[in-house]
């Protein structure tokens, strides 16, 4: 399957989405007014893609800010993964997002743990040292 | 007397005015914008913390503009682009103001209003939860975010979203909305 890599704009993240190695990487900003449009063919690969996972999928979301038009679509992204994990059997198809936030920035972090309420797919809240 | 768009302007427009903007907004504008205040705050080496919270909030006021504002009445008249709208980023001792200005029309005056007033009664706790429950709801509006928007403001400033009608002509309103920043 295709891998995803999008360079990083103003407003748009860098994306890398590896099918055979299963990591998957949202770095940067995210504030598009229109989020749906850049969203959607990261969710349709990721619908392919729980066709045939790698054994583990290892997710890195390192955001230094995103709107709330794309928290939706970011939702969007982990419910594709949530349907992945949930049917993980026989070691494949295990599931983590490595959630990054600057040391200090409560709002990242709070907004992590919104997430991972939400979800029912291993977070972990990682702190990245200035 | 009826709404006076260049007084309220002239208002605004004093010496805590730290950026301030008024015509058009587009997406090109709004990127310019960001990037012409973050700079601004590196340079006078703001709080790290506050420059964030600033810059997100004006991230979500600007992209509520862009996504929400009415095409003015007699904009010829008045000599008004399409989308047009003013704001302000204020620096008041140690927090900053962001003022937005744009019209609207009356029959959003009541939705509106409804949802400022439901945001500033909540409390923290609850403006999470509500949160939450409208980014989990399968319905998203048209313009996206699905009105997030006002509710992230309030959360990460932890302050009320103050904000004045002003009546223009019978069928626009003025509307007007200030957040602090601290």
């Amino acid at each position: 399957m295709k891998s995803i890599s999008i360079s990083g704009t103003p407003k748009t993240p860098t994306v890398k989405f590896d099918a055979e190695t299963g990591v998957i990487e949202i770095k940067g900003r995210s504030i598009p007014e229109n989020s749906i449009e850049f969203y959607k063919p990261l969710v349709d690969w990721l619908e392919e893609y729980a066709q045939h996972t790698a054994k583990l999928t290892e997710v890195n979301i390192e955001l230094e800010y995103f709107n709330t038009s794309s928290s939706k679509c970011i939702l969007d992204v982990f419910k594709k993964l949530e349907a992945v994990y949930k049917n993980r059997k026989d070691g494949l198809g295990d599931v983590i997002i490595n959630w990054y936030y600057e040391e200090d920035d409560e709002d990242m972090l709070e907004a992590g743990e919104d997430y991972q309420s939400i979800l029912k797919i291993p977070f972990k809240m990682i702190e990245i040292e200035e | 007397m009826s709404f006076n768009l260049q007084e309220w302007y002239d208002n605004m427009n004093n010496d805590n005015v730290v950026f301030s903007f008024r015509g058009a907004i587009t997406a090109e504008l709004i990127t310019d914008v960001l990037s012409t205040v973050e700079q601004k705050l590196e340079e006078i080496n703001e709080n790290p913390k506050l420059k964030k919270k600033v810059y997100n909030v004006l991230v979500e006021a600007l992209q509520n503009l862009f996504h929400h504002i009415d095409i003015p009445p007699d904009k010829e008249l008045l000599q008004l682009d399409d989308r047009f709208a003013i704001f302000f980023l204020s620096k008041i001792d140690d927090s900053y103001r962001i003022t937005t200005g744009n019209f609207i029309k009356m029959e959003k005056y009541q939705i509106l209003k409804d949802r400022l007033d439901q945001i500033n009664y909540l409390s923290q706790d609850e403006l999470k939860s509500l949160y939450k429950l409208i980014l989990n709801n399968e319905e998203f509006s048209d313009k996206g975010g699905g009105g997030l928007g006002m509710i992230d403001i309030a959360r990460k400033t932890g302050n009320k979203l103050k904000y004045t009608f002003f009546d223009f002509n019978k069928d626009y309103n003025f509307f007007s909305l200030e957040v602090i920043v601290n």
